[in-house]
């Protein structure tokens, strides 16, 4: 059975995003190990100091560039494509989906003038009064507004589909990518509120201080469901797409599929104040509030686990494997594309676990902004996340341009590298934090280091170098690729993991928008409603800006 | 067709019942630490201007340091962390005897910054125009930094100060 043919030109258009994404990638990724290897006591920021001022400018560069923009091209990309396969058929309105992604591009060049020029060195979190130079804020004003452009664009095109197909149930990963973007649209209104009604107002000399704390509740609104805006992609491909190539496997249940998606989209905001349970102006009662919806949103978690390691267990058997444990053996660990999502699926493991523990209430006590952190989110965002991403763009690169995969042996070995690094890494990062390590520090340099710590900072360099030559691998397999004289004989396969029962026996209101949408409306004016009210009736605008670096 | 079920697999089931107890597990955890042991995070305590709060002579924080409430036994410490003009912790010690509980007041007169008491439970951050409080109880002798965990410029790296509790 021939798969549905996407155009040439929107080919193009989702390979751009995917162009953008790994040059951020690797620009970024150049200073990841620099900030392990300053740990290590092998400080390299000397050497750059005509071009990079400074520790926190590599910081600042790592993170807007791996966090922020290699996520979200990859992730617009790739939900565009998502949508169109999946409900095969054309993007409505392709011009609007190029509007968007423009914006979004003239958006990280303007953010990335002020951050080269040393004028915007307030890392990803930008937290006020730090006040960075007012391109950077207009920069990521248009990043996010050129999202949902693009966003609408798919809701259009969906919403075509439907007229035209109103009994069917819409296919998984158009369902699982339409959900994602919404997720964003609802989230990012807290950023949105931030920048618009103080950041920007206030670097423009428009307004003569913010209040800090507001800003902060402001960001987190959208910082925590950000994290499942980065996820939920990788989840699509772990459900729907996996298990395929990893052995010709279905996927276990699509209709407990969809209902996580649709929890993740309900519980994803409301649970903002799990990383402000140490603000000193939010009430406890709230933290607490939010501690439990966090353990919440925990839940369908736990259920992709279920339905994603079934769906392998499916395709190990399926190739001959037998025993509690031994089908694993039987996946297919030679493609690259399964090898790196198999291994950022393990890692993710330990993620969850050091995730519950931050959320963890009073737990977060002893690990609030400690080396535990982005030891944590290293697990998540940067290997769960981004390795997961590398292993889909194993595939979607040939896919996109026809150009044969450059030596699969070395992409394998890139997964593996990643795998290996990561680990070394994100251990001794974790056990830093337990012993009181902060994050954000050229550690080398900080005077109350007690040589207890030597021994895991020299690892943190080691896991740094390894990563480091992951990254290396994977962006000339990228690059040797997109030159690849080489083509594929035939058009490259959509893995897509069929779901064992057919999606239209689960219940309808699986396929409703309102409910679930509404529900999560409701949910946010309840649990932020009454504290934000109080924040902005009693809001000081006392905190001038300041350039500390 | 609205009768429609969700089919879910018996090890399934029994998968999502294991995952709740989990965490209804934790949540308990969490909250007989948090009531009935008392181990709580900060919460609103005043809002000041950032502004004049380490100049304004009825601020505490114009002359940060230790009070006396009662002697070798209660104190609480007022203290400024600030970037500028440089980056510090005003007082930059402190010493106390041990077995004495502290309540810190910490504010700030410029950025946000953090407040980590190595090898104790005080950690939280410091906001401008907020006043972070919490209550430690020292009854070790030692040395006990208290350290910058939130960036706050170029010399964030070596913001830190130090309590001394003598026996």
């Amino acid at each position: 059975m021939k798969q549905y043919q996407i155009s040439t030109g929107e080919k193009k258009f989702i390979g751009s995003h995917l162009l953008v994404a790994i040059l951020a990638l690797a620009v970024g990724s150049l200073f990841g190990p620099l900030q392990a290897f300053e740990h290590a006591g092998w400080d390299f920021y000397p050497y750059l100091k005509p071009f990079i001022k400074s520790y926190y400018q590599g910081l600042t560069i790592h993170g807007v560039l791996n966090a922020l923009v290699w996520t979200t091209f990859f992730i617009m990309g790739f939900l565009t494509f998502n949508v169109i396969f999946g409900l095969k058929r054309p993007l409505k309105n392709i011009i609007l989906n190029k509007v968007g992604f423009w914006l979004m591009v003239v958006g990280v060049v303007a953010a990335a003038i002020p951050i080269l020029a040393n004028q915007a060195t307030v890392l990803f979190t930008f937290y006020p009064p730090l006040k960075a130079n007012w391109a950077f804020y207009v920069g990521l004003t248009l990043v996010v507004v050129g999202s949902w452009v693009e966003g609408w664009g798919l809701f259009m095109t969906y919403i075509d589909w439907r007229k035209e197909n109103p009994k069917e149930r819409t296919p998984f990963i158009a369902f699982a990518s339409l959900v994602t973007a919404a997720l964003w649209q609802i989230c990012t209104l807290g950023v949105a509120t931030e920048i618009l009604t103080m950041l920007l107002p206030w670097s423009l000399g428009l307004i003569a201080g913010v209040d800090p704390q507001l800003a902060r509740t402001y960001f987190w609104f959208t910082g925590h469901p950000l994290v499942y805006f980065w996820l939920l992609p990788a989840y699509i491909s772990w459900y729907a797409m996996l298990p395929k190539q990893a052995g010709d496997g279905k996927m276990f249940s699509d209709s407990l599929a969809r209902l996580s998606f649709w929890i993740f989209l309900v519980l994803s905001t409301p649970l903002g104040f799990h990383h402000q349970y140490v603000d000193p102006g939010v009430p406890p009662v709230w933290k607490f509030i939010h501690s439990m919806l966090t353990f919440g949103v925990f839940f369908p978690s736990m259920m992709t686990a279920f339905t994603v390691i079934a769906s392998l267990e499916h395709a190990g058997r399926k190739q001959g494997g037998k025993g509690t444990f031994a089908w694993i053996a039987k996946l297919k660990w030679s493609d690259p594309s399964v090898a790196a999502q198999l291994l950022a699926g393990i890692l993710f493991f330990f993620g969850g676990i050091g995730g519950l523990a931050n959320a963890s209430y009073n737990v977060n006590l002893v690990l609030h902004n400690t080396a535990f952190i982005p030891g944590h989110f290293h697990l998540t965002v940067a290997t769960a996340v981004t390795l997961s991403f590398m292993g889909i763009s194993y595939w979607l690169l040939p896919y996109l341009t026809g150009k044969k995969l450059w030596n699969p042996k070395w992409a394998v070995a890139q997964a593996w590298t990643w795998f290996v690094g990561m680990i070394i890494f994100s251990n001794s990062m974790h056990v830093l934090g337990l012993l009181g390590a902060p994050r954000r520090v050229p550690l080398n340099l900080a005077p109350y280091v007690p040589a207890e710590w030597n021994s895991r900072l020299f690892q943190v360099g080691v896991g740094g170098a390894i990563l480091f030559i992951s990254g290396a691998l994977y962006l000339t397999v990228m690059l040797m690729t997109a030159l690849n004289k080489e083509t594929v004989t035939e058009e490259v396969e959509v893995p897509i993991a069929e779901p064992m029962q057919d999606p239209a026996l689960g219940p309808e209101w699986l396929d409703r928008w309102a409910p679930w949408i509404y529900g999560s409306l409701a949910l946010i004016v309840l649990v932020y409603g009454p504290v934000l009210f109080d924040m902005i009736k009693n809001i000081a605008l006392t905190s001038p800006g300041f350039k500390v670096w | 067709m609205s009768a429609q079920k969700i089919h879910v697999h018996p090890f399934e089931r029994n998968w999502m019942i294991f995952s709740a107890i989990m965490l209804v597990l934790f949540a308990t955890a969490v909250s007989v630490a948090a009531f009935g042991m008392g181990i709580q995070v900060p919460g609103p305590e005043q809002r000041v201007d950032p502004r004049t709060v380490a100049t304004d002579p009825n601020s505490p924080w114009s002359s940060p340091g230790l009070r006396e409430i009662v002697p070798g036994k209660k104190y609480d410490a007022y203290i400024l962390a600030h970037a500028l003009p440089t980056w510090e912790y005003l007082p930059k010690e402190l010493t106390v005897p041990a077995g004495s509980s502290v309540t810190f007041y910490v504010t700030s007169s410029d950025v946000q910054h953090g407040f980590k008491i190595q090898n104790t439970n005080a950690n939280f951050m410091v906001i401008p125009g907020q006043v972070s409080k919490l209550t430690i109880k020292f009854s070790k002798p030692g040395i006990y930094n208290y350290i910058c965990t939130e960036y706050c410029g170029v010399g964030h790296g070596v913001m830190y100060g130090s309590i001394t509790v003598t026996p």
